[in-house]
């Protein structure tokens, strides 16, 4: 068969579908829920969004279903959710609608800036002018203009051995959850191993690569970045640490150390910064990181 | 990464001594870009040496150089170098425990262990052993049910009881095959003190028996270990040399010269008979040297935080706070752990301990930083008195919680679950310095004789 035929074939396919099959009526009337709705309190409909997961099993009549939430402790997959028919139920359906309205929100929203001034972060922004533009051209979101530039030379000094910066990337949902505890705990560690950690920039619009200008400009040794990490479903509060020894423009991905899922269900913003203060201290002393440092 | 810990188990139990040589891979089983988690993934038996009799100078005394002549012919055998030992446990079980010079014994046995080998002896770590190494933990995770491990041996019987993998309580009985021993006519040439008790029972030394003349005796032992099971316990599980008689007894009853033949068959039909289920463990007869040489070392959450601190400790004996004493504030904190060290000091005299605490899921930094002031300024009498703070959290907080005491030198871990009362061995780092090996050794919680009376704990 060759590709008139099979083109024709298809053709003729749908035509029949659309002369044939009727279009489904169903009317209110014909809608018996097969569950009761969620009771309602005081007015109050359950902030779903609160339901851990990994705590909900809603199989009918399982054979085991202690064993069943034991394993699902192990995985925020949605595992155990049972079905209606043949689909989600309404809960499971309504849940995978809210957390994905929770990713898209996270990537839209802005880092306040009173959480900024709270922590005493220096503000910072890169070349974007608004989200579309940063979501739409990465490149601008990790360079500077001359007056963020300056801002920047002017607060790091000449070649301070680290500069700590928190950047909203994809997630500012993440950044308000971890970026704090997480910056305390590098800091409070830097200083028991006698690094002067200086201040901590905050830069909206931003891409791990602004990293690289920031190195370039300050000649910092360690450029270590929080950033949002892209949401997904399991959470929208996942954060990233990028630390770049020797950051220049133009300097490899390859050289980068990545410590991702810092979050309250992965590893916790605490003891993520204590481990990455102590990874800037090893990466002063063997001067590398990424691929370099293994 | 992959890191192989060569680690070594010796048993010297009430009728035999073995020795058993195992490989523990150790592995980063997180991925490259999240924070190291290290964890043992194989445990594999690489040797199992011939099972010796405990070679005895008389009842009370252990032929220490036979003991020793035995394991260095096994280590011989298996072209195993004391060096290369890094980790593992050699403990003296059952009644050998009580004979006079034990402890000499395992001094003797020193120098074929490595630096971070446990010596023990007596029922404390036995039941636990001997459970993990018949399996009876991994059946009760699996099976999600409680499961109540017998190991019984020729001097005393341990038992082990685990809900869903986790270990509720030990006990030990002095019931076992061999608290009366036989020569080949069948006469009585050995009388366990521990059956006193039980004297009109017993046959006197120098009678010559029959299976049936033992038969009320076997039945009195065999109703203790039943009594001993608990309500809600339905799953049994065996080790031990009378294990092996349970399910495959000698055509002879009196091949090995004691009771063990008729002791197991009677005991399998009264619990068969009672509706228990019963399972044959994994190992049997070799049960705690598999458990003492593959299972007696787990290794610590992956951020540790250590400074300075002189590799291994040993013996450790932990504090551990209180979940209400765990929630104050600095100061209430501080008060607490100081009132603990000053009660152990008045009680045993203060020593290199170690203090545990449950720890937070995932708390603010503020909270961290708070439970460090508390610790350290309670700690502080630990400096001063020459020794330095240890501390044991469960939840993995360790490289923040030491970062924010500071202090040198200072030892935080996490990922290990202890008890007050437990004792803790710590090992040098391991898998590039960022876990570190452990032992926890836990006291049996409580031992009774037949007729029920409590007994000393056998601590050396």
């Amino acid at each position: 068969m060759n590709d008139k035929e099979l083109r024709a074939l298809v053709e003729r396919m749908v035509a029949d579908l659309m002369g044939q099959a009727p279009t489904p009526q169903v009317k209110g009337a014909d809608y018996h829920p097969m569950e009761p709705g969620p009771a309602v309190e005081g007015g109050e409909l359950q902030d779903i969004a609160a339901i851990d997961l990994r705590r909900l099993y809603l199989v009918q009549n399982p054979k085991n279903g202690p064993a069943f939430l034991e394993l699902k402790a192990k995985t925020p997959a949605r595992l155990g959710m049972g079905r209606a028919g043949a689909r989600y139920k309404t809960e499971t359906m309504l849940r995978m609608r809210c957390d994905h309205a929770a990713a898209q929100d996270s990537v839209f929203s802005h880092v306040s800036e009173d959480f900024v001034k709270a922590q005493g972060y220096v503000p910072l922004h890169t070349l974007c002018k608004d989200k579309d533009e940063y979501l739409t051209r990465p490149d601008k979101g990790r360079r500077f203009d001359d007056e963020q530039q300056a801002l920047i030379r002017k607060t790091l000094g000449h070649a301070p051995k680290v500069a700590l910066v928190v950047g909203d990337g994809l997630s500012s949902a993440a950044i308000e959850a971890n970026a704090a505890d997480c910056m305390e705990a590098i800091r409070a560690g830097l200083k028991s191993y006698g690094i002067d950690p200086g201040p901590t920039l905050f830069v909206k619009y931003c891409r791990v690569g602004a990293s690289d200008h920031i190195g370039e400009l300050t000649g910092a040794e360690v450029v270590c970045m929080l950033v949002g990490e892209r949401p997904g479903l399991v959470t929208a509060e996942s954060m990233s640490a990028y630390l770049t020894y020797g950051a220049h423009i133009g300097i490899p991905e390859s050289k980068r150390t990545v410590i991702s899922n810092i979050h309250s269900q992965g590893t916790t913003a605490v003891e993520a910064g204590a481990h990455i203060a102590e990874l800037i201290k090893t990466m002063l002393e063997r001067k590398a990181s990424g691929i370099d440092l293994r | 990464m992959r890191e192989i810990l060569k680690s070594v188990g010796i048993d010297i139990g009430t009728s035999t001594t073995q020795l058993v040589i195992s490989h523990l891979t150790l592995e980063n089983r997180a991925s490259p870009f999240t924070v190291p988690r290290v964890a043992i993934t194989e445990r594999e038996i690489v040797y199992r040496s011939a099972i010796h009799f405990t070679p005895l100078l008389s009842d009370t005394v252990i032929d220490a150089d036979g003991v020793r002549s035995i394991v260095g012919s096994e280590y011989q055998k298996a072209g195993l170098r004391r060096e290369e030992v890094e980790t593992g446990a050699v403990i003296i079980t059952g009644e050998t425990a009580r004979k006079e010079n034990a402890r000499a014994v395992l001094a003797a046995l020193s120098e074929f262990a490595g630096d971070f080998v446990v010596a023990t002896a007596g029922p404390d770590l036995e039941s636990i052993l001997a459970a993990r190494g018949g399996g009876a933990d991994e059946y009760s995770r699996e099976h999600r049910c409680k499961v109540l491990h017998f190991d019984i041996g020729g001097g005393t019987s341990n038992l082990a009881l685990y809900d869903c993998g986790s270990l509720l309580d030990t006990d030990c009985l002095d019931i076992g095959g061999r608290l009366l021993k036989l020569d080949r006519e069948g006469r009585v040439i050995y009388r366990s003190p521990v059956l006193e008790p039980w004297s009109s029972l017993v046959p006197a030394l120098g009678q010559r028996v029959e299976a049936a003349g033992l038969a009320p005796l076997i039945d009195a032992m065999t109703e203790v270990l039943e009594k001993a099971i608990p309500k809600d316990v339905q799953v049994l599980s065996f080790s031990g040399g009378v294990a092996d008689c349970m399910w495959a007894p000698p055509p002879d009853w009196r091949a090995f010269g004691d009771m063990g033949p008729l002791l197991g068959p009677a005991l399998r039909r009264r619990l068969e008979g009672a509706g228990y289920e019963l399972v044959r463990g994994a190992e049997t007869i070799r049960a705690t040297v598999v458990g003492a040489g593959a299972h007696s070392v787990e290794v610590s959450g992956s951020t540790i935080h250590c400074r300075e601190v002189a590799f291994p400790l040993k013996n450790l004996p932990v504090l551990r706070l209180t979940e209400g004493e765990e929630q104050g504030d600095a100061e209430a904190l501080a008060a607490a752990v100081e009132r603990r060290l000053k009660r152990y000091a008045d009680q045993e005299g203060l020593c290199q301990v170690a203090l545990a605490l449950t720890g937070e899921v995932s708390p603010p930094y503020r909270r961290v930083a708070e439970l460090a002031r508390g610790l350290r300024a309670g700690l502080e009498p630990m400096y001063t008195a020459g020794y330095f703070p240890v501390v044991v959290v469960e939840r993995d907080m360790a490289k923040v919680l030491g970062q924010a005491m500071g202090g040198s030198p200072l030892l935080c871990l996490d990922g290990v679950s202890v008890r007050e009362g437990d004792y803790l061995d710590i090992g040098a780092p391991v898998a590039g310095g960022s876990v570190l090996p452990v032992v926890v050794k836990t006291l049996a919680f409580s031992n009774s004789v037949p007729g029920g009376e409590r007994r000393e704990r056998r601590n050396l």
